[in-house]
């Protein structure tokens, strides 16, 4: 007996969209409950850092952000990629839709580092090698936006941007490893693959909880613009049309 | 982690503009996320409802 699930069925824009929708809210709603149960354990759980005080709760979102800033590069520079090699028309609407998204958390690690910056290192900003390459980031996901806003057909759109998206992977090494290669002011990792976590076993839970919420709003958004984005490219086609009608 | 009163708690050590500041605009980018994709699908839909109607009227 042969149990197989045909991927294929789904990287069609007319059949991807409703199941789009259902993981949206699925994700959505996990993102939610995983946020505030991360939140709990943020501020009721974890205790008091010695060092820091109280100012090391932005930790809960300035590292989950952090990762995700540069996770979500991955993601939309693999669909890109994708979409390159093989002309997917879903491919490039997947990597349009999750750009946003990524500039907002890197935005967020940025801001969050910031504010931690002030308090224990008594500046807002160093041009140290980690603050510095999490900038580029920034900007290569605008500059990504930009290129893709400029050029009218979307096809020659997504070709462009992909080849932005690709050559800028480069960048997420360079920020993952800046604490090792260079003398940053940016602490080095507290967590890592190799060695257990240099931190409180509570402070490390309350973090990996939100790193998990984050995960699953990202995918949840990404897929939401991605259904926007579906519908802007398939506006003459008649499931669009009937899809609308019926949302009357 | 025991704050005792809503007053230290908010206060956080004194660390409060940094760990809200923090919190609140993190809290604010990602829902105003969510309803920029909300009127950006409103929109959409009205577009196209709008176009079918259109021809619909000129034969």
């Amino acid at each position: 007996m042969r149990v197989g699930f045909n991927w294929f069925k789904y990287s069609s824009p007319q059949t991807f969209f409703p199941l789009a929708g259902k993981v949206a809210l699925a994700f959505g709603t996990v993102a939610v409950f995983a946020c505030a149960f991360g939140l709990y354990i943020g501020f009721f759980v974890a205790p008091t850092d010695a060092q820091q005080g109280e100012a090391y709760r932005i930790i809960f979102i300035h590292v989950p952000a952090a990762w995700m800033s540069m996770f979500l590069y991955i993601v939309m520079a693999f669909w890109a990629g994708l979409g390159l090699a093989f002309n997917t028309r879903l491919s490039g609407m997947m990597a349009s839709a999750i750009a946003p998204t990524g500039a907002l958390f890197t935005f967020i690690a940025l801001w969050t580092g910031s504010l931690w910056g002030k308090p224990t290192w008594g500046t807002w900003w160093v041009w140290d090698a980690r603050l510095t390459s999490e900038l580029i980031l920034l900007f290569l996901y605008f500059g990504f936006m930009a290129l893709q806003a400029a050029i009218d057909d979307p096809r020659r759109a997504d070709k462009a941007g992909a080849v932005l998206a690709l050559v800028g992977v480069v960048n997420i090494p360079i920020i993952y490893f800046s604490v090792k290669w260079w003398n940053t002011l940016h602490q080095g990792a507290s967590v890592s693959f190799t060695k257990a976590p240099s931190m409180a076993t509570t402070m490390f839970a309350g973090m990996i909880v939100m790193a998990l919420g984050f995960w699953f709003y990202s995918i949840a958004t990404a897929l939401l613009r991605a259904r926007c984005i579906m519908l802007e490219r398939e506006r003459t086609t008649d499931w669009a049309i009937q899809y609308a009608k019926g949302m009357a | 982690m025991n704050w005792g009163t809503l007053e230290n708690f908010l206060a956080m050590g004194g660390y409060a503009t940094y760990v809200w500041g923090s919190y609140l605009v993190t809290l604010g980018v990602l829902i105003a996320e969510l309803i920029l994709l909300a009127q950006r699908r409103r929109r959409l839909l009205g577009e196209l409802r709008a176009r079918v109607g259109a021809e619909r009227e000129v034969p």
